[in-house]
């Protein structure tokens, strides 16, 4: 997410929400996928419907119309703000102030695609995000609506409390933090790699003592007795 | 207070919320899970993110606290008002209203959309040949096709086709409509040029067909559906031009903000678009092409038109704002 933007609000309860902000290729991506889904859905109803005959093709362009203005509304109202190609890259439409989009919302940005859309290939919508500050092309300038990455749901596991042991310097605020960043990220990097920045804390010991003693300290940083 | 004695706290009150929050997203609420506390615990859920923060807890922590939190909070603002009295309320009032609110656009635009059509059924009318400058040879054949009592084969034409008749209007005028619209933004230039371009094809349409002798069945077939038709358009295309207004002479506002509002004001009239063009292409597939004695289409367009400009002009006047 490194060219995604975080954008910070403030919610009515006075806490600070933090959006990371969708850019053109993870939106773009969505989009594609979105347009496959309506290609696979009017080749499947096509074959039915030209067997009605005359009466078909007029059901036929009713679906078209449909699928073309008004497929992302549906999905953007009833499954809040997720059409299928945002839910599988993870993106949600929202307003701009976190609060999922609504019916006038989701009609004004999504009519407004078509503005996006000239001359040709979404060149308008690009050039309008890239200029924006929040990532929005026109239709979402207009109806105040922003794209951001939606977390996964994920539960936190509980922390674990084995021995702890105070640290033998004095800790500040950076130290603690860079603490509990080892602890956070600890799991997931080689067991020589851990070694290796225990070193770093206690060049005096040999590295298995190192790491013993840095996990105490870090179990103590979490509150551990 | 330690993280860890903090997490241990407050955890029972997250879980409480994981659950609630999977459940709301899902949709379908189970019943056994208890949403009583949902806004007490994510009014706390908020106190404790912003402790996390000013305490320096670890940021795997604050993450995990700040997705709770814009989950729960995607699910505490989301709100649903039913839509039958919503709707009913609009048509009551709320269309003509927002109509008759940006009645200089909606003139700019009727005026582009006849005095185009006028200019260029008077120049066919001086010389037929111009008709082949507008419209190209296939759109001439095709309308003397549609129209001309000697050409058109009215005979096998059934239900069916009234069904796709309606279909290809819906598509078509729709579409059109929602572009007209959308490229206002474009600072207005887009819906500009869609009702001059409409304008100058029915001017052009009338003035070839009349010359040929087709001018009573075209005028017959166009007159009942034309009132919702035509005047969508130029609802359209006066939204489009108030929205690309916005952007060109934002006022006191930042033009961000003045297109919002340009775009909140013009909302309504789009809504009504759709059902008069909905309208538009019921009559058009299933009436206009009823073969009738001309007295009666004329008839029943001039009333379709009346009652139309009757509803715009008068209707919520005296409602509740």
């Amino acid at each position: 997410m490194l060219i995604d933007e975080r954008l910070h609000i403030d919610t009515p309860e006075g806490a600070r929400l933090t959006l990371s902000l969708a850019g053109p290729l993870p939106r773009g991506m969505a989009y594609g996928i979105d347009l496959m889904i309506r290609g696979l859905i009017l080749m499947v109803v096509a074959t039915p419907l030209t067997l009605l005959g005359r009466g078909g093709s007029g059901l036929y362009l009713l679906l078209l119309f449909l699928l073309e203005w008004f497929y992302p509304v549906l999905f953007e109202v009833f499954r809040q703000g997720r059409t299928p190609g945002k839910a599988m890259m993870g993106l949600a439409v929202v307003h701009g102030n976190g609060a999922p989009v609504g019916l006038s919302g989701s009609l004004v940005r999504n009519l407004l695609r078509t503005a996006d859309l000239f001359p040709f290939a979404y060149l308008t919508g690009f050039v309008v995000m890239l200029v924006s500050s929040r990532q929005q092309r026109l239709g979402d300038l207009a109806a105040d609506t922003l794209v951001i990455h939606v977390p996964a749901s994920q539960t936190r596991p509980a922390p674990g409390d084995s021995g702890g042991e105070p640290p033998d310097w004095p800790l500040d605020r950076g130290d603690q933090l860079v603490l509990l960043a080892f602890h956070d990220r600890g799991p997931r990097l080689s067991e020589e790699r851990q070694r290796e920045l225990a070193r770093l804390a206690y060049p005096e010991l040999n590295d298995d003592a190192a790491l013993a003693r840095l996990r105490r300290v870090v179990n103590h940083v979490l509150g551990a007795a | 207070m330690r993280q860890s004695q903090f997490e241990q706290r407050y955890q029972p009150q997250w879980r409480r919320l994981e659950q609630g929050l999977a459940a709301l997203e899902k949709k379908q609420r189970p019943k056994n899970v208890d949403l009583s506390r949902f806004t007490d615990d994510y009014q706390d859920l908020c106190h404790q993110l912003a402790l996390s923060r000013e305490r320096g807890y670890s940021l795997v922590l604050q993450d995990y606290l700040n997705d709770l939190m814009l989950r729960a909070h995607r699910q505490l603002y989301r709100h649903r008002a039913p839509l039958m009295p919503r709707l009913a309320a609009f048509l009551r009032g709320d269309f003509p209203r927002a109509v008759r609110a940006m009645w200089r656009w909606h003139l700019i635009s009727a005026l582009a959309f006849l005095l185009s059509a006028g200019l260029v059924a008077a120049m066919i009318l001086h010389d037929p040949e111009l008709v082949h400058t507008v419209v190209d040879g296939n759109g001439v054949s095709d309308l003397e096709n549609m129209y001309h009592p000697d050409l058109r084969d009215s005979s096998d034409r059934n239900r069916a086709d009234d069904l796709m008749m309606f279909g290809y209007y819906i598509y078509n005028n729709v579409g059109i409509a929602f572009r007209t619209f959308a490229g206002g933004v474009l600072f207005g230039i887009g819906s500009l040029v869609v009702m001059l371009f409409n304008g100058s094809f029915l001017g052009a349409a009338a003035a070839h067909l009349t010359l040929v002798g087709a001018g009573q069945p075209f005028y017959t077939f166009v007159i009942a559906h034309g009132a919702p038709e035509l005047t969508a358009i130029v609802l359209a295309g006066g939204a489009g031009l108030r929205l690309g207004w916005s952007l060109v002479a934002p006022g006191s506002w930042r033009r961000v903000d003045a297109l919002r509002r340009a775009a909140r004001e013009t909302l309504p009239v789009m809504y009504g678009v759709f059902l008069l063009l909905v309208l538009a292409a019921m009559i058009e597939a299933f009436w206009s092409s009823r073969e009738l004695d001309a007295q009666i289409k004329y008839t029943v367009g001039g009333i379709s038109w009346a009652l139309l400009y009757f509803y715009l002009l008068f209707a919520g006047r005296h409602g509740s704002e």
